[in-house]
């Protein structure tokens, strides 16, 4: 994922205001955690912008298939081991005989399912980094050795 | 649910979506595992001198050749249904033939251990209900037996671990390299020089019983005591370690005895090579390298690598692997010289150097039985896919007929 700074750096650097942020560095911040889109800046789709404009969004097209909680897997990266399945909390609470037992889920209510060998998230809304009492979990990230999970 | 023959861990939960006698989604298995079920892409067809032949003629002259043989040799075993197996170990009593399986250069002598009760052992649910500390030793789990770790050791809740890997467990990784294994267990990897498990253990047996190791004191003794304290413990010994102690497995034997809480469960990657072995074992005591005579000998020289070496066998039946992808290749000339019989689901590397080539249905999707898991539970596989193959099992019997 790109930093703050490497957006920064693609912006007009005006402080215009014009996309509703006090800062040109309020709005990188607000692309980087995907609360405003490339397009809310109105002066970068002018033509001198558009070399910083098509960079910004290479840079910001990994995350761009990332759910409602910033979660994306990586399915080249993933082998289908199940480790986040059965370490996942929502999954133990929701399935603590199947899933939460390192077993195969037994109701369609966990977070994380192996499908053709390779992690499918669904009922993402679940997810402990999402809605009021959200928490920095890390119970995915953890057990993958290969970095197949990760949230932008 | 269906039982995945990906690996020995025989996952048994397993789903899947069938259209058209194939399977076309696999839900629950690891992507090893989802690619093993999907079956092959180029499937085997009945061949004699390289020339398409009828699955009859094929088995007819199968059984010539092998009838002919001065001294041949059944070898693979280790993806082939314990039914298929006993079948083999018959013909080979028939035939007065070498048997011989893929441990032979993996695992066998260490379960051969298990086997004669050298080791403490357990299964691998007592590791998911009772274990709390966990060593991977030379072996890389998470690649080879992708959910050994989120089935049955580290990950699940079990039943006196319920608070699983965050507080109840601790993973351990020795190797030589950080495996991905050794990425989970994070702050307990011990990275050690090539071929240096045997001075790992006896440092580890050192610091045990109180010395203090000279090199890397302060860690090996770390490990010695949270190995001291653990209330159930299990060590996996991977092919890394076997390697690299070779024959001297007594020292593996020495740290068991020291850890009296301790398990210790050979890594079998292929999915019933334990089920050969223990069929071997019960039948003779030998667990691989055999010649049936009037009774059982059991020599080095009946292991395949020496056999090939040695160039003592005149004819080889293959079922159940692949040697040619995994011997080395000094051997490979002596192997095409004499007649292969290869019985194989899928074109291989030795089906295409075979004489004879018989293909038989893929076993655990299109046709049932029972394998053995790595910890010796027996678990039965099923045949949900209709098809017109013959089970190995059968074309052994066949072949057996035709004597
Ligand atoms: S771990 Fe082994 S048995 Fe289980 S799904 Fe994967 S390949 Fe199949």
């Amino acid at each position: 994922m790109p930093t703050v700074m490497e957006l920064y750096k693609l912006l007009p650097k005006t402080n215009c205001k014009k996309c509703g942020e006090s800062t040109c560095m309020a709005f990188a911040v607000a692309l980087l955690s995907r609360k405003k889109k490339v397009s809310e800046c109105t002066p970068i789709i002018e033509e001198m912008f558009k070399k910083d404009r098509e960079k910004l969004e290479s840079l910001l097209l990994p995350s761009s298939g990332a759910g409602e909680t910033g979660m994306i897997v990586h399915t080249e990266l993933c082998t289908g081991c199940s480790n986040c399945v059965v370490a996942c909390p929502v999954d133990v609470a929701n399935d603590p005989r199947g899933a939460g037992t390192g077993g195969a889920p037994t109701n369609d209510k966990v977070i994380f399912r192996v499908v053709d060998g390779k992690v499918v998230a669904s009922n993402i809304k679940e997810c402990r980094r999402f809605g009021k009492n959200r928490v920095l979990c890390y119970a995915c990230i953890d057990p993958c050795p290969t970095g197949a999970i990760e949230f932008v | 649910m269906i039982t995945c023959t990906g690996c020995s861990l025989l996952c048994d939960d397993i789903d899947v979506v069938i259209e058209n006698h194939r399977i076309k989604e696999v839900r629950n298995a690891c992507r090893r595992g989802a690619a093993k079920l999907k079956g092959c892409r180029n499937r085997l067809r009945p061949s004699i001198d390289q020339t398409p032949a009828d699955i009859d003629t094929s088995i007819k002259r199968a059984a010539l050749i092998l009838k002919n043989a001065r001294s041949p040799m059944l070898y693979g075993w280790s993806n082939s249904t314990c039914e298929a197996q006993s079948n083999g170990i018959k013909l080979a009593k028939k035939l007065n033939a070498i048997i011989d399986d893929t441990s032979s250069f993996c695992q066998g002598l260490l379960i051969e251990k298990v086997l004669k009760k050298k080791f403490r052992a357990c299964s691998l649910d007592d590791v998911k209900n009772k274990a709390d500390v966990l060593v991977y030793w030379g072996s890389d789990a998470q690649d080879s037996q992708p959910r050994h770790l989120s089935r049955f050791s580290y990950f699940p809740r079990g039943e006196s671990r319920q608070r699983g890997y965050e507080e109840d467990r601790i993973a351990i990784a020795i190797d030589v390299r950080e495996s991905n294994t050794a990425k989970i267990c994070k702050g307990h990897f011990y990275r050690i020089p090539l071929k240096g498990d045997r001075e790992f253990i006896l440092s580890l047996t050192g610091a045990l019983s109180g010395k203090v190791p000279k090199h890397d004191a302060k860690r090996i003794l770390e490990l010695a005591d949270i190995m001291k304290k653990a209330e159930f413990g299990a060590i996996f010994v991977g092919i890394g370690l076997t390697y690299s102690i070779k024959d001297d497995v007594d020292i593996l034997v020495a740290l068991g005895d020291m850890l009296p809480n301790f398990h210790i469960l050979p890594m079998v990657g292929h999915y019933n090579m334990r089920g050969f072995n223990e069929a071997l074992f019960k039948e003779t005591g030998f667990v691989n390298r055999v010649r049936f005579d009037s009774t059982a000998v059991h020599e080095n020289k009946y292991a395949i690598v020496e056999a090939l070496k040695q160039k003592s066998i005149d004819a080889l039946l293959v079922t159940g692997s692949d040697p040619l992808s995994c011997l080395p290749g000094s051997m490979i000339s002596y192997l095409a010289s004499i007649p292969v019989i290869c019985i194989d689901p899928c074109v291989t590397l030795t089906s295409k150097i075979s004489k004879i080539t018989i293909p038989s249905a893929v076993s655990g999707i299109e046709s049932g039985g029972s394998a053995v898991r790595m910890d010796g539970k027996v678990i039965e596989l099923s045949g949900i896919v209709e098809n017109n193959y013959l089970a190995d099992t059968e074309i052994l019997s066949r072949i057996m007929e035709e004597l």
